[in-house]
């Protein structure tokens, strides 16, 4: 380990708590899918990881970079930036998928249509 | 110029990321990323999205302002719930005026990245829009929430 | 003192972030349906991105931001496919 070694206290303790307090977040949004009990209550628990997360882990990248090496890496942006906008867009879609087939199937958990009519794949689109 | 440059706006962003991902200023790449986003701009046109004008950019701020600081206090939220165990998930309908596609999209991504509320559903018939609440006390105090910070301003910026 | 600190704290975290990918495991390969599985890849494969972060904060290796780069864009792509297929049976139409 060469480089770490000289990293100064002030930013190595901002590294630490965020690289701990990202991950553990993390950690809860997964255990949240195991615990939580219903398909629409686990779609919920992936965006702790893909918005807290993410944000917290690459912070801490970017300010171990611009202290170690004097410019900003700029690759953790856009890596915020394309998990902050495609997470929402995968969890979406997963969700129509999943009330499409629950109606399909005429489960219970899922509130009808309000006009009565059976769904048609072709009005879930975004 | 709006002939060459269809939208000038991705085509920017396109050299943006280009430069971003090469992590360089050097003629030679700025040259490459600009060729890149008129190329990919006219790709788009064939694909012919619908058109909207954005204004409003205070609101837009202020927008963006709120939507993070909701962000943070839901991702504490939700955290409680996880640990907690227990919460009483349920859908909420609402009834929604915007028509634009691109504000609707926006509002989707919105309610989406903020966590504790999943959007599920819009049906375009009955513009009644479905969404999955983790931990739901009251809906019509939710309804009205969207409805107030995130329908209103967005409405205000794209109509 | 420094430099133990912050090797600690990387390690702490590709642990949590391992436990967290374990969590994730178990729903993939639980189901119970189709579209849990996918939810459980969707967040495996971000918290694979994550882990691939925090090995670069200890290399200093810039590949390790790329790889996680394409994991984001990627993951993204296959999620959606994955969804599509979900919804209608076929994934290009």
């Amino acid at each position: 380990m060469t480089h770490l070694t000289d990293l100064p206290l002030w930013a190595a303790i901002p590294v630490c708590i965020l690289l701990l307090a990202g991950s553990a977040v993390t950690l809860v949004g997964s255990i949240g899918l195991i615990r939580l009990k219903t398909f629409y209550g686990r779609l919920h628990a992936p965006t702790l990881g893909s918005s807290a997360g993410t944000v917290l882990i690459c912070l801490a990248s970017m300010i171990t970079f611009a202290v170690l090496q004097n410019r900003w890496i700029f690759h953790e942006v856009l890596i915020i930036v394309f998990i902050v906008l495609t997470t929402p867009v995968t969890l979406m879609l997963l969700g129509q998928a999943a009330l499409y087939r629950d109606r399909i199937e005429d489960s219970e958990v899922v509130p009808r249509k309000a006009a009565g009519e059976t769904p048609s794949p072709s009005e879930a689109d975004i | 110029m709006r002939y060459w440059f269809p939208y000038p706006l991705l085509s920017v962003s396109l050299l943006l990321f280009w430069l971003l991902i090469n992590q360089s200023l050097s003629p030679g790449h700025i040259l490459l990323g600009v060729l890149l986003g008129i190329a990919f701009a006219w790709a788009m046109v064939n694909l012919q999205p619908q058109k909207t004008r954005m204004s409003h950019y205070g609101t837009a701020a202020r927008l963006v302002a709120h939507v993070a600081v909701d962000v943070f206090a839901s991702n504490i939220a939700v955290i409680g719930v996880i640990l907690r165990g227990r919460a009483k998930p349920g859908f909420v309908a609402i009834d929604i005026g915007l028509r634009d596609e691109n504000a609707l999209a926006f509002l989707a991504c919105i309610v989406t990245a903020t966590p504790g509320t999943a959007w599920v559903e819009f049906d375009r018939q009955t513009s009644v829009l479905l969404i999955h609440v983790l931990d739901l006390d009251d809906a019509h105090v939710l309804a009205e929430l969207i409805k107030s910070r995130y329908e209103t301003p967005l409405k205000e910026i794209f109509e | 003192m420094n430099e133990l600190l912050v090797i600690w704290s990387i390690l702490a975290s590709q642990i949590l972030l391992g436990l967290a990918m374990a969590c994730a495991l178990f729903r993939v390969i639980r189901g119970p349906r189709a579209q849990d599985r996918i939810l459980g890849l969707d967040a495996l494969y971000i918290n694979a991105m994550l882990l691939l972060l925090t090995f670069g904060i200890r290399t200093a290796n810039s590949i390790y931001f790329e790889a996680a780069l394409i994991i984001a864009l990627l993951g993204f792509v296959s999620s959606i496919a994955f969804a599509k297929f979900l919804m209608r049976g076929e994934v290009i139409e």
